[in-house]
């Protein structure tokens, strides 16, 4: 009988095992992924119907948090910089933060929470109904035909996606300095072309394409390991959500470290 | 012909098969019967390569399903077709677009040649006309009726099914026999039944065989399941329980 810390070890040596399988199953999905990715063209039917689904039908609330974070970036930024920096430095201020971390961070966990789940609970549904298996029966490939459309549009439309959230975040940044705070236009922005620089938005747009193609792939992954009827779509629906957006907020970390 | 060489499979700690051995000929109607749980369905699945068996091999007109590379895997599977237990109709494809989807996948056909197939394949199974309809708007019985036509759609040479009468009324379930009756004789496929209802086995078989713990455990007629002196056989077909724990009395 082992005792309570050898237990313990035993306990974390088991969970971090498991982990590291499941890891490389994720890899090994991905690297099928790859290999089905010539089938796309045939298949751009299904690849644009997801990008409507997964990506068209997010807009509404993607531009509902890039704009009240916008908002908020400015009203904040506003209040820390009051009578210690001029006023002229709270645009290019929001917009380095949109573009650079909230724009694809934010997007990304409402996706995440949004489609991540959305996939899996899809995908989840048709494994236990065994419709992922009648497709295979057909010599048809589930993971090119369910996994590949999904995960190339996501990995399409996330960076688009991002673009127009933090589009109308410096929209919402601004009207609330402009209207609300007194500042002018021009002061809002009026510093910002001197800030701008074209690295940042590759940064951004490079970020939330990993984090479009993560939350996908664990969506996909986690759909197809399904089992066990509707209690099993539900557990996929939420570790799908829990798990895309942890992956999110450590890639976040590693890509600012290799970016910046 | 299907052929199935020792094939052991084991989910956990549960070792579901344990050596089966069968031989399926070409243009038989067989029947695979057992209680439920005994691995009737897995067996089915090892047929066209939904699952790895991890000891034994499928072979199918002399190619090996079991380690085949995956495109070699597609190759053999395009001369299934298989009725799965709940039909797995696509749900957020019509009745045409689910008989269709292999057609569009895999042959060269034009919208027109493929619409007149889905016509023909639906007439088969007396489902002409609903091919705008979707799953959720079927009935059991209708969805069956339209899992065969899409398992037909392909002109296999082999068709499984799963349980194909499995929570359908005695009238719906008899009709679903019949047709598989008649796909197997019109289309001259080979027939892989996989159920627990004796009637329909009776009914749509040449041969029956039993898979109890694990293993092939008879192989005969219709006829035979009723002559042997197997008593696990004789009670499964006449669908008596081994003991009697509950005295149950009926007030005439």
């Amino acid at each position: 009988m082992a005792s309570p810390p050898e237990q313990l070890v035993q306990q974390f040596g088991r969970r971090t095992i498991a982990f590291l399988i499941e890891l490389a199953r994720v890899a090994a999905l991905m690297r099928r992924v790859i290999s089905e990715i010539g089938g796309l063209f045939r298949d751009r039917g299904l690849f644009l119907q997801e990008c409507v689904t997964l990506g068209t039908e997010s807009l509404p609330l993607v531009l509902l948090v890039g704009i009240f974070t916008g908002a908020v970036t400015g009203w904040q930024a506003h209040y820390q910089l009051e009578g210690y920096m001029p006023f002229d430095l709270i645009g290019p201020g929001v917009w380095k933060s949109l573009m650079l971390e909230l724009g694809p961070a934010l997007t990304g966990l409402v996706i995440a929470g949004r489609v991540s789940a959305s996939i899996a609970a899809e995908i989840g549904t048709m494994k236990v109904t065994e419709q992922v298996d009648a497709l295979e029966s057909m010599a048809i490939s589930s993971v090119r035909y369910l996994a590949v459309p999904r995960i190339a549009a996501m990995t399409v439309m996330m960076p688009i996606l991002v673009i127009q959230s933090v589009t109308i975040g410096m929209g919402g940044a601004a009207f609330v300095l402009t209207a609300i705070m007194g500042m002018s236009g021009h002061q809002f922005w009026g510093l910002i072309p001197n800030f701008f620089h074209l690295y940042d938005i590759f940064a951004g747009l490079f970020k939330s394409v990993f984090f479009g193609l993560s939350a996908s792939i664990i969506g996909c992954y986690i759909g197809f390991r399904t089992e066990g009827g509707a209690e099993g779509v539900g557990a996929a629906t939420i570790t799908a959500f829990v798990w895309s957006c942890i992956t999110i907020l450590v890639l976040d970390f590693v890509l600012a470290i290799i970016l910046f | 012909m299907i052929e199935v060489r020792n094939l052991h499979k084991t989910f956990g700690e549960k070792h579901v098969l344990r050596g089966v051995n069968l031989a399926i000929q070409t243009g038989e109607s067989i029947t695979i019967i057992g209680q439920s749980g005994c691995g009737k369905s897995v067996l089915l699945k090892h047929l066209v390569g939904l699952l790895e068996p991890d000891a034994g091999e499928v072979v199918v007109d002399g190619e090996r399903i079991t380690g085949a590379r995956r495109k070699n895997l597609y190759e053999i599977r395009k001369k299934f077709g298989v009725l799965f237990q709940g039909s797995a109709l696509f749900d957020s494809m019509t009745v045409e677009e689910n008989v269709s989807l292999a057609l569009r996948t895999h042959t060269t056909m034009t919208a027109a040649q493929v619409s007149e197939r889905v016509t023909e394949c639906l007439r088969m199974v007396s489902m002409e006309g609903t091919q705008k309809l979707k799953p959720s708007e079927l009935s059991g019985g209708m969805k069956k009726r339209v899992g065969l036509a899409r398992a037909i759609a392909m002109q296999p040479a082999y068709i499984l099914y799963d349980e194909p009468t499995t929570g359908l009324d005695p009238i719906t379930a008899d009709s679903i026999n019949d047709l598989v009756i008649h796909l197997n004789h019109q289309l001259k496929v080979t027939t892989v039944v996989v159920t627990h209802d004796m009637v329909s086995a009776y009914k749509v078989s040449d041969r029956i065989v039993m898979l109890h713990g694990g293993e092939i455990i008879f192989s005969g007629t219709p006829q035979e399941t009723q002559t042997t002196d197997m008593n696990i056989v004789r009670r499964f077909v006449t669908g008596e329980a081994d003991e009697h724990p509950y005295v149950i009395t009926r007030y005439k």
